[in-house]
């Protein structure tokens, strides 16, 4: 079932096309990524859906809700993190996730107890005490999570979660996600980092300057660009000396020897590892590993969008976001 | 039932975050104070005091209550928290009432600042409490809801200052507070009855003095009227500058 439903949404400000007839949908359940660069038009498209923004034209339903219409019903499901981490500077922690929940109608005790059970959980409990002015970057931003789903929302949408948080931290993040989405919680989260989005999203939209470049399943993106399929293997010896007996044995197998100890085949067809494994076994040679070699999303990216990555990441690390 | 967890909350966390605060407070009760002095003591007799309760009771609640709601909200703005509000599932007139709530409280709770001090230099026998309060009641919601338009109006804190101050100075000497509607030039009568504290004052001066010159009822109506377009007008301002 689809959870966001999006159709030939446009958003403008003034002349400016921020969104430009964007369609696609989140199944219920999954991580989908939002990848693109700075000005892309993801923030725009978050603040439509959980309604800080009105569509200029073109329709964002969330849980069959159309946002522009019955945006209130639709809050109730929905957790938001934004890219700023904007909870109360003069509350402290537990009293800062406190009122949030209490925005949407849990009770004190509940509430108290829920917020407990966060701090403790995210590792801000000795924290909790301390107004949020006096956190650090990392640990607002990991308030500012666990504000989000203090409601037990259906889908949390997540704007740029792990951008300007140290490594321990973002690892932290991440892995909170996960453990958010295994419990049943749909993630709709925007990020300009590939390998973030390679690691946790199940699908994925590549948007840039307001459109839609592509969208799909993680494998199916990549299988666009792995136009042929590379399979590597280890060895305990030397095996340069197989080679060509190698690629007699295997015609339409491209050989490579890669370093002394190991080989890559390439086809254009899936290879077919019974005989190859036979071939080795034959000889008394034991295979250690064997590693289906795979382009990395920011190869697809790049193919997809036509965009020099390190550019759009220099722009990002520029700007030093909070 | 959920809706009023949120509303008392909301309400809680705007008196602890503002109106309790000492710095606010002082802001808040420096006005009354300041007002009540400059005019009590430099009457002379106890009627006179009297005579300018009215007016020293309509200038605290105005000024306390439009500078308040302003400035806070154009601050939560301004740090982006208020879009937390905005995000949580609040029917946006429910959500404005409660944020306009703690400032209308705010605004009563000066009105009685000048009642206190009066009482210590004069007998206030025979006022005539119910419309009284009524009258506070309502000059703090529209002065309230005069702020909550300005700050709907501005981006900047310091913008939400002047411009507030823009509308309450004229309003002193044009409302009847202290010069009586009926003696200022024919000119300017007119903007004194398009001015909501106007109505406000004549219920206080009926109420403490018997001396209103409007009909009671008029002025209950004239006041609800004002609130009800300035809170209409807001809303609609918030849905086109805040959701943008
Ligand atoms: N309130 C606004 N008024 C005018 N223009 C806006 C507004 N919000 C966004 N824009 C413009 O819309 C475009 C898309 O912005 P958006 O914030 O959605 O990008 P983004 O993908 O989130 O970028 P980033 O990675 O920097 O967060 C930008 O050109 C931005 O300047
Ligand atoms: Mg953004």
């Amino acid at each position: 079932m689809n959870i966001v439903e999006v159709d030939r949404l446009t958003k403008k400000y003034g002349d400016l096309t921020a969104v430009d007839q964007v369609s696609f949908s989140v199944h219920e359940g999954e991580i989908f990524g939002f990848l693109g660069p700075n000005g892309a038009g993801k923030t725009t498209t978050i603040n439509v859906l959980t309604g800080l923004a009105r569509p200029t034209s073109g329709t964002a339903k969330v849980s069959r809700f159309d946002c522009a219409v019955e945006i209130k019903k639709a809050q109730q499901i929905m957790g938001i993190v934004p890219d700023e981490s904007n909870l109360y500077e003069e509350f402290d922690g537990f009293e800062n996730l406190c009122f949030c929940a209490a925005l949407y109608g849990m009770k004190k005790n509940e509430r108290e107890k829920k917020a407990k059970d966060l701090l403790e959980q995210f590792g801000l409990a000795e924290a909790g005490k301390k107004p949020f002015r006096a956190y650090s970057r990392g640990m607002k931003r990991k308030l500012t999570i666990a504000a989000g789903i203090i409601h037990d929302p259906r889908i949390l949408f997540l704007d740029e979660p792990t951008t300007g948080i140290d490594v321990a931290s973002a690892r932290q993040i991440r892995q909170m996600i996960q453990n958010l989405n295994r419990s049943g919680t749909t993630i709709f989260l925007t990020t300009h980092y590939i390998e973030e989005a390679e690691r946790l999203c199940d699908r994925i939209a590549f948007i840039v300057g307001g459109k839609i470049v592509r969208v799909g399943p993680l494998d199916e993106l990549m299988r666009e660009v792995q136009q042929e399929n590379v399979l590597q293997l280890a060895f305990a010896e030397g095996i340069s000396n197989l080679k060509s007996s190698l690629q007699q044995e295997f015609p339409d197998v491209v050989v490579e020897v890669s370093g002394n100890q190991a080989i890559r085949l390439r086809s254009s067809r899936p290879l077919n590892l019974t005989p190859l494994m036979r071939f080795f076994e034959e000889r008394n040679l034991p295979v250690y590993e064997a590693r289906i070699m795979r382009p990395s999303l920011e190869e697809v990216f790049v193919k997809i969008t036509g965009i020099e990555l390190e550019r759009m990441k220099q722009e990002k690390e520029g700007k030093g976001k909070q | 039932m959920k809706s009023w967890i949120a509303f008392w909350n909301i309400l809680l966390k705007d008196m602890r975050n503002y109106y309790l605060k000492p710095p606010n407070i002082s802001w808040g009760l420096v006005f009354p104070v300041a007002w009540t002095l400059m005019f009590f003591l430099k009457s002379q007799t106890p009627v006179n005091v009297r005579e300018l309760l009215p007016g020293v009771i309509s200038l605290s609640i105005l000024f306390g209550t439009t500078s308040v709601l302003a400035v806070t909200l154009t601050f939560e703005r301004r740090s982006r928290s208020f879009e937390r509000l905005l995000l949580a599932p609040l029917d946006l007139n429910f959500l404005m009432l409660a944020k306009t709530s703690g400032a209308i409280l705010f605004g009563m709770v000066n009105a009685f600042v000048p009642v206190l001090f009066a009482s210590l230099m004069t007998s206030l026998s025979g006022l005539q409490w119910i419309p009284m309060l009524g009258a506070i009641f309502l000059i703090a919601v529209t002065s309230t809801l005069l702020g909550l338009f300005i700050a709907v109006s501005v981006k900047e804190v310091f913008e939400a200052q002047t411009f507030s101050n823009f509308f309450r100075f004229p309003m002193i000497f044009l409302c009847g507070l202290f010069i009586p509607v009926q003696t200022l030039p024919l000119f300017l009568r007119p903007l004194s009855y398009i001015l909501p504290l106007t109505y406000g004052a004549d219920i206080l001066k009926f109420s403490i003095n018997q001396n209103g010159h409007l009909a009671l009822s008029l002025n209950f109506v004239v006041l609800l009227g004002f609130a009800t377009v300035l809170f209409a007008l807001s809303i609609r301002n918030v849905k086109r500058k805040w959701i943008y």
